[in-house]
């Protein structure tokens, strides 16, 4: 009788397999990705080497030495660390990081506006305390520009109630003030001293999401050649909440990493940050198949740096604020053995 | 989480050289491969040293790039935060 391998769900839970259901995991997860994405499955060596990794008894697992990457951590920061610039000051001593974010808990540019005064100062303390890069970040966040939160209509309500002229219109004039919004605060952080500024979690509101923070990184990129813009993904697929907008040429709705690594490269980033969702229903080994299928193809046009996201819920990670670190450091692992990433 | 991230794949952060081959990613839009190689050359070292945190704590402390410190060895004498990175902008010409 084959012996079982503790590993993981997608919730993180504890789950006994032997290595060859780990191994169908693996394949399962890979040919989710190809059939959901139409990209190719991994081939059968990288699934070989995964399934090491996952059958390991290891309680961690690491890259070897020499292939390590750079590290860029987005919302870095909790409140047992103290202040929020105490924490990026742990994050630099203690913790390893290569990069650290400044951030306000509100994570979105439309609410840091209204204390952007505040945001600026706290980036000159960082600056004066901290050595390695300091991104400022948050959200594009466009469904705040809907009623009753912004001036918009609702395509929330508009879409369901088939006023789909009037749902897309409102995206279109939600755009237009978040592009506003995110081009004003993100030029002020960087006045301040932030060293890059990262767009995170853009089209989590569909194509016009995407397409505000395309706006927004192309003026601030004519605006101020130097500065590092960021842009991390909110899913492996852009919906169409909207479903005719373009960016010079490219239908926004239904990219996925490979066509959101264009267009945002095109725009002006210097960093881009696939994501790929979590199914907690699902094995860690399979939702690291699956993700790594969905990211692979956008390798191969990267011109600029590619950081896979594998915070809580996304890459393979754990939907769980506590992750194990057996999973977590395998995540971390696949994504720099099989992608060949430049960071995470 | 950050801490399972930074053992099993990161480059260690101001500990060696991560800081700075993260600002050639994210000024320059500069690949990994390059940036490493670009930092290696700046600092005089071997890529493989760039996440060695022996190696890169001395040369770190000799070019004056800032690094960490802890209670029984610490470094009165070593750059603030700014004067640090004005040395590294200068080593990686950042301008």
């Amino acid at each position: 009788m084959e012996p079982r391998i503790l590993t993981r769900q997608g919730d993180g839970s504890a789950v006994s397999l032997t290595r060859s259901q780990l191994r169908s995991e693996l394949e399962e997860g890979t040919r989710a990705a190809a059939a959901r994405a139409r990209v190719p499955e991994l081939r059968a060596d990288e699934l070989d080497h995964l399934l090491d990794v996952f059958a390991s008894r290891a309680r961690f697992s690491a890259v070897d030495i020499g292939d390590e990457v750079v590290l860029s951590f987005d919302g870095s920061g909790t409140p047992q660390q103290g202040s929020r610039v105490d924490a990026l000051v742990q994050y630099e001593q203690c913790l390893g990081a290569d990069t650290c974010e400044l951030y306000h808990i509100d994570y979105s540019y439309k609410a840091v506006k209204t204390v952007v005064g505040a945001e600026q100062q706290a980036m000159k303390e960082a600056q004066e305390r901290v050595t390695i890069p300091v991104h400022y970040g948050a959200q594009p966040d466009l469904g705040r520009y809907s009623r009753p939160d912004g001036p918009c209509g609702n395509w929330s309500e508009l879409l369901p109630a088939m006023r789909i002229d009037e749902a897309r219109a409102a995206q279109e004039e939600a755009v237009g003030l978040a592009v506003e919004d995110m081009v004003h605060v993100a030029g002020e952080l960087w006045e301040a001293g932030a060293d890059g500024i990262n767009f995170d979690t853009a089209g989590a509101g569909g194509d016009a999401d995407l397409l505000a923070t395309l706006l927004a990184v192309e003026r601030l990129r004519a605006a101020y050649p130097a500065m590092g813009i960021m842009v991390g993904m909110a899913a492996e697929l852009v919906l169409g909440t909207h479903g005719k907008l373009e960016y010079r040429g490219t239908r926004l709705a239904g990219l996925k990493p490979e066509g959101q690594c264009r267009v945002v490269q095109e725009a002006g980033a210097t960093i881009f940050g696939p994501a790929v969702n979590v199914n907690t229903s699902h094995t860690v080994a399979w939702n690291v198949a699956r993700a790594l299928s969905f990211m692979k193809p956008c390798m191969d046009v990267a011109r600029i740096p590619v950081h896979a996201n594998v915070g809580m819920g996304v890459g393979g990670v754990p939907m769980n604020a506590f992750s194990p670190v057996d999973a977590v450091s395998r995540c971390s692992r696949a994504c720099v053995d099989i992608l060949k990433v430049d960071g995470l | 989480m950050p801490v399972a991230h930074a053992v099993a794949s990161g480059m260690n952060g101001l500990r060696a050289a991560g800081d700075l081959v993260a600002r050639l990613e994210m000024t320059k839009g500069m690949r990994l491969t390059e940036a490493k190689k670009t930092v290696a050359e700046a600092l005089g070292v071997g890529v493989g040293d760039l996440a060695d945190p022996l190696v890169m704590h001395e040369v770190r402390g000799e070019l004056r790039l800032g690094r960490v410190f802890e209670a029984e060895t610490t470094y009165p004498h070593d750059p603030s935060p700014q004067e640090a990175k004005a040395a590294i902008h200068e080593l990686l010409g950042l301008g």
